[in-house]
């Protein structure tokens, strides 16, 4: 099966690959795994002031579509707010990186991460005044 | 003869519906059906007759590969009492689960670009313990508890440490090659 160039391009040069310390003011995580390919995914971001989505982390382990899917996600989330950034939908990353019917399941691996950090990040900060309120005041 | 393809695995292979199966008895029943519809046995039989013969033995292959793997017998199992093992779309495993996948994950590429084929070894025992305990685990649920959710949520996890001593297998071998 042939790689479309994007995912090769992300494979070759993936964007934001690592951790963040793990007592960065800001950073959630989401993990994910899928049972059918065991691939395994990281995916942290940094919340900023605003509540915007300041910097991303992955950490992936799979197939070259899967570290493609969370390298993209990475680089779409920065700049984001928390809710633009649960809108991504992983037909949209499928379809940036014209991955094959038999890939699709790596993007919704990659949606499921970028869910999973934003369900921890609001964990952690239930019950606080949101992000742009306390920068407001 | 006919071929009933609603028969499931088990009651074709004339097998009680379990988890538990005694590999001896599964082999003998598969090679008793294959040799029934063996292709030889029907080389001077009409063509109809021939090619029921071979949906035959198709059929008993599927069934005895499918019985045979512990972890896709009780995918099927669970099928039959209608639960869907996700394993396409459930990507919710527990965090401290994942986190140890992503551990191996680092060992096996660690030991693999060392060329370190002990490391390899001992963490395909590891990882291999840990399996022998989950299919102990999965039986329980199936055959004992009937707790089928939690008979699921064990095939998930199964299937990763499948899939993760299948590439400690590829990276010992390409070692292996290495040196030779």
């Amino acid at each position: 099966m042939a790689y479309s160039d994007k995912v090769i391009d992300h494979y070759e040069n993936p964007r934001n690959v690592g951790s963040f310390g793990k007592d960065e003011e800001g950073v959630a995580t989401g993990m994910v795994g899928a049972p059918a390919c065991g691939d395994v995914m990281k995916l942290q971001i940094k919340v900023g002031a605003g509540g915007v989505i300041e910097d991303a982390r992955f950490k992936t382990y799979g197939c070259g579509s899967a570290i493609a899917s969370s390298s993209l996600v990475t680089e779409w989330v920065k700049g984001k707010t928390l809710d633009e950034a649960a809108s991504i939908r992983n037909t949209d990353i499928a379809q940036e990186l014209a991955l094959p019917p038999v890939k699709i399941h790596c993007s919704i691996l990659a949606e499921d991460a970028i869910k999973a950090a934003i369900a921890d990040y609001r964990t952690k900060h239930a019950g606080e005044a949101p992000a742009d309120k306390k920068a407001a005041d | 003869m006919n071929v009933d393809f609603s028969r499931n695995h088990f009651d074709l292979l004339g097998l009680p519906l379990s988890y538990a199966v005694e590999l001896p008895r599964l082999e003998q029943a598969y090679r008793a059906l294959q040799g029934s519809v063996h292709p030889d046995r029907f080389a001077a039989s009409p063509e109809a007759e021939r090619r029921v013969a071979m949906q035959w033995a198709a059929r008993a292959n599927e069934a005895y590969r499918t019985l045979r793997h512990p972890v896709d017998r009780a995918r099927y199992l669970l099928s039959l009492q209608g639960f869907d093992t996700g394993e396409e779309s459930n990507t919710a495993m527990p965090p401290e689960f994942l986190m140890q996948q992503m551990q191996w994950r680092e060992a096996l590429d660690t030991a693999r670009q060392a060329g370190e084929a002990a490391v390899l070894e001992a963490l395909r025992g590891e990882i291999d313990a840990q399996r022998r305990s989950m299919l102990a685990l999965l039986a329980t649920a199936l055959d004992g508890q009937r707790d089928y959710e939690a008979g699921c949520a064990l095939v998930r996890k199964l299937r990763f440490l499948d899939k993760i001593e299948a590439s400690i297998d590829d990276a010992l071998a390409d070692i292996e090659d290495a040196g030779q």
